[in-house]
């Protein structure tokens, strides 16, 4: 486990790069996480992503599969990978706080 | 003589990626099917290029018409647990296949049509095998949109190169 500190804050990482504490979240922690992940700028479509992915977290405890997310995100598969290229899965779960997906789908 | 101090430390090798995999699906069964899938698009989540080259019974996964009546065999396969006899009874597969369906529902594995479409949506690449198109008299119009082509054995090399390639 690793700590960061983002805007004065102490975030604690897993060894993977995954937040570990979801509670320590906030839009400018993800701007930041968005930044070394080469994502650049978060937009609005961004955050339909990651409230999405936050929510389902908060609920189950682990993130959505691709499949749930671009459901019930109402962001398509090509747009997803086109907000998040190289991996959105894994991207997006680092940029919202959340830990790791679990699931092969 | 002292070499210890010529050894340079060693160099921190940056972890290997793959990059690119270029997947065959040959099999013509629900079981034969999926984990090509499955893998394409987990390729394809984390980043990696992928392409799918379906061949002989394989291409019923991007038939338009059988993509999604494929059934699970439930003979000859001792994973069953199922001795043969029983097997060929009438209703076996397709039981069995609807066993098999309701639990990939469960973890969020789609129907064959919805996952070629997710697949290719994802950036995904499907071809279809020129021998088998020829032996079965297919055309272009028996096969899903995704499908970008039908394509040689020679073009499947050729656009497999600097990959993996994985047979199933």
């Amino acid at each position: 486990m690793t700590t960061k500190t983002i805007n004065d804050q102490t975030i604690d990482f897993d060894d993977e790069g995954f937040m570990t504490d979801y509670t320590q979240w906030s839009t400018e922690i993800a701007a930041a996480l968005a930044e070394e992940e080469g994502i650049g700028t978060l937009t609005d479509r961004h955050f339909a992503v990651i409230d999405f992915m936050r929510k389902e977290f908060e609920e189950k405890g682990s993130g959505p599969s691709i499949r749930r997310l671009t459901k019930e995100s109402g962001v398509p598969t090509k747009e997803l990978y086109q907000l998040f290229p190289g991996g959105p899965a894994k991207k997006a779960a680092r940029i919202a706080g959340i830990k790791k997906p679990q699931g092969c789908i | 003589m002292n070499t210890s101090t010529l050894e340079a430390p060693a160099p921190t090798k940056e972890k290997e990626r793959i990059k690119k995999v270029s997947i065959i699906i040959s099999k013509g069964s629900l079981e034969g099917v999926y984990p090509g899938l499955i893998m394409a698009n987990g390729a394809r989540m984390e980043g990696i290029e992928a392409n799918l080259f379906f061949t002989f019974f394989g291409l019923e996964a991007v038939i338009q018409k059988k993509m999604n009546k494929l059934k699970v065999a439930t003979v000859g396969n001792p994973a069953m647990h199922m001795p043969s006899l029983i097997g060929i009874l009438p209703g076996m597969s397709a039981f069995a296949t609807s066993m098999m369906k309701k639990e990939m529902e469960k973890i969020d594995i789609p129907p064959v049509d919805e996952f070629i479409e997710m697949i290719s949506d994802a950036g995904g690449h499907l071809y279809g095998c020129k021998a088998t198109v020829d032996m079965f008299h297919l055309t272009k119009k028996d096969f899903c949109p995704q499908v970008d082509s039908i394509i040689t054995v020679g073009d499947f090399y050729e656009m497999a190169a600097g990959g993996e390639i994985i047979f199933t």
